[in-house]
């Protein structure tokens, strides 16, 4: 149950502001925050006074490396918000780094707050009027079937598939180790050994860390929503990348690993992290696909998340646009008719069945016209156009990471168990654990399917 | 004829393994209490297996014995073998479990009940409880008799519209053929109970005589004394070993050949029964290319030359089971002297139970054992001596008890039952306990001696002693806390020969002791204490200190769940007013009514969210209620 641990979220709206902040709440907020702060001067948070705030770096616990530079306030309970005690991270802004910080800090004991949890519990501790009880109960129901439903919309397919089948692994083993616990002479039965488990929990972790890093969902948030953008010289993708990058504070970034004349850039466009590739060629107006190769181009293309397709509203469509679009069949796109300052000279109709549905979005990024409309295209295609930014999608993907890397922590603390010498039904706790934290992504932990397991997989009896 | 035949505070009906424990706990606890029996020779009879204990079932023994209990006690005394089991593993699971002499068993135990102070035995029929305004105030019996009291607990195991079937053969019986109780499950149903039809087997039993035992292998007891109870000193030496052989590919070819005559596969029986004692047709169904099945061939005492083929519970044709006996090594002249048969019985549906095993229905009737759902001379024990204390309590006007989960597997055993109920004959399961860790064979004591004490079911002596061992634990290992051990050359000849690595630096002995390789023996040559250490302070002190991580974690997750605990949920809370819960979490909030918000949460189809709406109205102590009439 999970009324009285310690709840994380970001609780500024994502990707506005100059700052982002991650607020905790609960026994062990203070903590929590101690095991990832770093004041310069050595000072511990669970040491200063009650409502004070403190300059500091957050450091991965794990790595050693510095993530975000912050402010941290402390405040105790009772006088705060939730009644409980408050820990606040001040963040720089923008999607990535923040975003960072709330997972190490779930990944260090605390647990994501479900929607509305800060206000539920600001209300069950007596902070809020009696009138408002009514309002609760309905932010509590509505919140909880929208985030059901968000979360089994990205359950279906392929995440939800590999996890059911990692539980039925783990759950078999487990099964396993029960059945020599509880039938402890049926000597048919194989020994789980430690040896044996450890085989099986290697194989899981290696499972989790798969899954972690090909869930596309997880990736976006991690890396950003990789996006190209091409279109023919001097159609304005420089402007784009200037107008996406200006309004939204660029990071520019060599990425190691991908090829050395790509450079990338992070944008954050109302929460949706883009990432931009190869900006360097797009700043030298050269397009991807003269500067690369069309084979090459066409990689790039199928791995992009997002492409921006730029064409020219004061010229007809070319051959090299239709091109484009050739090669861009199928993903997802976004065409961008610039240039309407100037007299029309494009066939729109045209456009329009190319695009084959595609969203279009008219600019003039000379005259600052129409980005904002494009910012919504983006932010719509993410979103699904059914949740506004700061809202659930983002949560649950959040989430979903959350709990594989706790799941992940469960199996390496089984592994360690194994290392030292614990006995296997010790050990067992561990693999459990991973096994329901698991089951929290796909939205299934009861309690009964391991006995049913149990009798399913062996035969036994008096 | 009807007359009055006595009043008493409390009336227990059946003195199987649930009824002597709620008796006795009764009795001693100071109420004025009546057992009745249909058979005062059956007392405490073993129906099935003449065995007590194993995993998780061991360890109920052994918390029946801490909160002052007898079924420890009396297998102590009439064990033909025990055995640790799970030797090899965490102490998490290991479990003692004995062979019984059964009718020695019976014996003693009907000794204790006839030399109780406060408690009468009788034999007699129930057929009727008196019932006045929903509470409950005594019993009516076949003869006519009516016995009043204050508090009544029925434990009537099978026997309720119990029907025997072998092969095409179905009577109405009790279990071993003893006379059902037909009446008494009528009169349930018609104070509006909702029971259920559960099943259960018991395999064929032949005479040792015409065993050939030189064709099974031989599975004898521990040598190293070992006993349930705690106030046990004398040990029984002379143990007589169990036997194990196997069923042959000839016996799964008659099992197949004849399964259109098993009555389960016929259709003539209806009761659910328990996956985890199939009878030996289903085995066969269900795993059929597994080649053969382990066979214990276990003696039914001393005295006797009866012996139980465990793994053999069948309800084929009496002469279809002679025939399976044939095909199984060292069984080929066995002599068949009694048949395995089914038994089909009413079970009452456990979420009418309250936590204290109170009925719903019912204020003052308390329900015990096999006629809860359960199956299991442990888990019918468990439940009797909570529904006895319970009920001895409700007549001297004395608080409730209720276990928790993390208190023992006692609790464990009736949170599921009156909480999430249970579709087939329930039976404990390590892996039902999700503090398993905390719940072990090896401190039950340390967990309930305090509330058997506080009840007044554990003497002053015994008390005493028990303050003796759980002050010189701390003492230990506050010394192994403190005492750093040096690496002189014989600390590191003592570390070599265990196969650890050398010390480099001092350290603490707590320390050392935590490396896999260390035993609390090696500590004590290393690091001596000053004081003798008693071997079970030694025991405690090594899984105190080697399993701590464990230990602590679970302990954490037993803090958030009495903080859940601590939120109570008033017992005449009314569903219906309470806007926003989901229509499956309301319709089973109603019928489990849970007492806290704990509890709540472990209902099947009651989500967070129903959780979170529930929090939100207790906190605002706006609860509608139901009105008392």
């Amino acid at each position: 149950m999970t009324e009285f641990d310690t709840i994380a979220a970001i609780s500024t709206p994502m990707g506005e502001g100059a700052i982002a902040i991650v607020r905790l709440s609960g026994d062990e907020a203070v903590e929590i925050a101690d095991r990832l702060f770093r004041s310069p001067t050595g000072k511990q948070l669970k040491d200063v006074p009650s409502h004070t705030i403190h300059y500091g770096h957050i450091v991965d616990p794990k790595s050693g490396r510095i993530v975000e530079e912050v402010m941290v306030s402390v405040m105790r309970a009772p006088k705060t918000f939730t009644r409980e005690d408050v820990v606040e991270i001040n963040c720089h802004g923008g999607f990535v780094s923040v975003n960072r910080v709330l997972q190490l800090v779930l990944a260090n004991g605390a647990r994501l707050a479900e929607p509305g949890e800060f206000t539920k519990r600001a209300f069950l501790n007596g902070r809020i009027d009696l009138s408002q009880a009514e309002a609760v109960i309905d932010l509590i129901r509505a919140k909880t079937d929208r985030a059901m439903n968000v979360a089994l919309q990205q359950m279906e397919g392929r995440l939800s598939k590999l996890i059911r089948e990692l539980r039925q692994t783990i759950l078999e083993t487990l099964a396993h180790v029960e059945v020599n616990i509880d039938y402890p002479e049926y000597d048919d039965v194989e020994e789980m050994t430690p040896r044996l488990l450890k085989e099986k929990a290697e194989y899981v972790r290696g499972q989790i860390e798969k899954l972690l890093s090909t869930a596309t969902q997880g990736k976006i948030l991690r890396e950003g929503l990789a996006t190209v953008i091409i279109g023919r010289p001097n159609v304005g993708k420089s402007s784009l990348l200037n107008a996406l990058a200006h309004e939204n504070r660029a990071i520019v970034t060599d990425i190691p690993g991908t090829t050395r004349d790509v450079i990338e850039e992070y944008v954050n466009v109302r929460g949706v992290p883009l990432r931009l590739i190869d900006t360097a060629g797009i700043r030298e107006t050269e397009d991807i696909v003269e500067r690369i190769g069309v084979e090459r181009s066409r990689q790039m293309l199928k791995k992009a998340d997002l492409i921006l397709l730029v064409l020219n509203y004061h010229e007809p469509l070319t051959e090299e646009d239709e091109r484009l679009f050739a090669m861009t069949e199928g993903m997802d796109v976004i065409v961008i008719v610039n240039k309407t300052d100037l007299p029309q000279n494009i066939d729109i109709e045209r456009v329009k069945e190319l695009a084959a549905g595609r969203p279009i979005v008219a600019t003039s990024l000379l005259c600052e016209r129409g980005i904002d409309e494009l910012e919504k295209a983006i932010a719509d295609l993410f979103f699904g156009g059914e949740l506004e930014a700061g809202d659930l999608t983002y949560v649950s993907n959040s989430r979903h990471i959350a709990l594989l890397e706790q799941a992940k922590k469960a199996i390496e603390d089984a592994l360690s168990g194994i290392d030292v010498g614990m006995p296997v039904d010790l050990v067992q706790i561990d693999l459990r654990r991973a096994w329901e934290l698991l089951g929290e992504i796909v939205g299934d932990t009861v309690h009964e399917s391991l006995i049913d397991q149990l009798f399913a997989q062996f035969c036994l009896g008096k | 004829m009807e007359y009055h035949g006595g009043s008493y505070d409390v009336i227990v009906i059946g003195a199987g393994h649930a009824g002597c424990e709620a008796a006795l706990a009764s009795a001693r606890i100071g109420a004025k209490t009546l057992v009745i029996t249909l058979n005062l020779d059956m007392i405490a009879f073993m129906p099935c297996n003449p065995s007590i204990g194993g995993p998780a079932k061991g360890i109920v023994v052994r918390e029946i014995d801490a909160l002052g209990g007898e079924m420890g006690k009396n297998i102590d005394k009439t064990y033909i073998q025990i055995r640790m089991l799970n030797t090899g593993k965490g102490p998490a699971v290991r479990a003692l479990r004995a062979q019984a002499d059964k009718v020695l068993y019976q014996r003693e135990m009907k000794k204790t009940l006839e030399n109780q102070k406060n408690l009468t035995l009788l034999q007699g029929k129930v057929e009727r409880l008196i019932v006045e305004d929903g509470v409950c105030k005594g019993v009516i019996t076949q003869t006519g008799a009516h016995y009043y009291a204050k508090a009544v607990v029925i434990t009537t195991g099978t026997f309720l519209r119990g029907e025997i079937i072998i092969g095409d053969i179905k009577y109405s019986s009790g279990p071993n053929n003893q006379q059902p109780s037909i009446k008494l499950s009528e009169h349930l149903e018609e104070l509006g109970f909702e029971l259920v039809r559960f099943k259960t087997g018991t395999p064929p039993r032949v005479n040792s005589r015409t065993i050939d035992y030189s064709k099974t292998e031989i599975q004898p007891g521990d040598e190293e004394p070992r006993a349930f109870s705690y106030e046990t000193t004398k040990y029984i030496t002379d143990q007589l070993p169990c036997w194990l052989t196997y069923t042959t590919e000839e016996t799964h070819r008659i099992i197949d050949e004849n399964l259109h005559l098993s009555p389960m596969y016929s259709g003539m029986i209806k009761g659910t029964g328990p996956r985890y004692c199939p009878s030996i047709e289903d085995k066969v169904v269900r795993f059929h290319d597994k080649p053969r099945h382990q066979i214990f061939l276990e003696p039914e005492g001393r005295e006797t030359e009866e012996v139980y083929v465990q793994g053999l519970s069948t309800s084929l044709p009496e002469h279809i089971q002679r025939k399976l006996l044939e095909t199984i090594p060292g069984l080929e002249k066995a002599q068949l002297m009694r048949a395995g048969y089914a038994i089909e019985y009413d079970a009452i549906v456990p979420t009418q139970l309250w936590p204290t095993l109170e009925t719903k229905l019912v204020k003052n009737l308390y329900t015990a054992g096999q006629i809860n759902g359960t199956s299991g001379y442990e888990e019918a024990a468990g439940q009797g001596i909570m529904a006895g204390i319970n009920a001895a309590h409700r007549a001297l006007g004395r608080e409730e008890i209720i276990l928790s989960r993390s208190d023992a597997y006692i609790g464990v055993l009736i949170d599921d039952l009156v909480t999430k109920g249970t579709n087939e004959p329930y039976r404990l399961l390590t892996s039902r306990a999700e503090y398993r860790l905390l719940l072990r064979h090896d401190n039950a004591d340390l967990r309930l001696t305090e509330l058997g004490y506080r009840i007044g079911l554990i003497s002053e002596e015994r008390y005493q002693a028990f303050l003796a061992k759980k002050e010189a634990i701390e003492r230990e290992k506050k010394r192994l806390q403190t005492v750093i051990i040096k690496p002189t050359p014989e600390v590191q000849e003592v570390i070599r020969q265990a196969g650890g690595s050398e010390l480099k630096d001092g350290i603490r002995a707590a320390d050392l002791l935590r490396r896999p390789e260390m035993t609390y023996e090696h500590i004590q040559k290393l690091a001596p204490a000053d004081e003798d250490i008693a071997p079970e302070v030694a025991e405690q002190v090594e899984i105190q200190i080697k399993y701590e991580g464990y230990i602590q974690k679970s302990l954490q997750e037993v803090e958030r769940l009495k903080k859940m605990e601590n939120k109570k949920i008033p017992e005449d809370i009314d569903y219906d007013a309470i806007q926003g819960l989901a229509t499956e979490a309301r319709q089973k909030l109603k019928q489990v009514r849970p007492l806290s918000i704990a509890q709540a949460s472990r209902i099947s189809g009651v989500n967070p969210a129903d959780i979170s709406i529930l929090l939100v109205y207790l906190e605002q102590g706006r609860i509608a209620r139901v009105s008392n009439e």
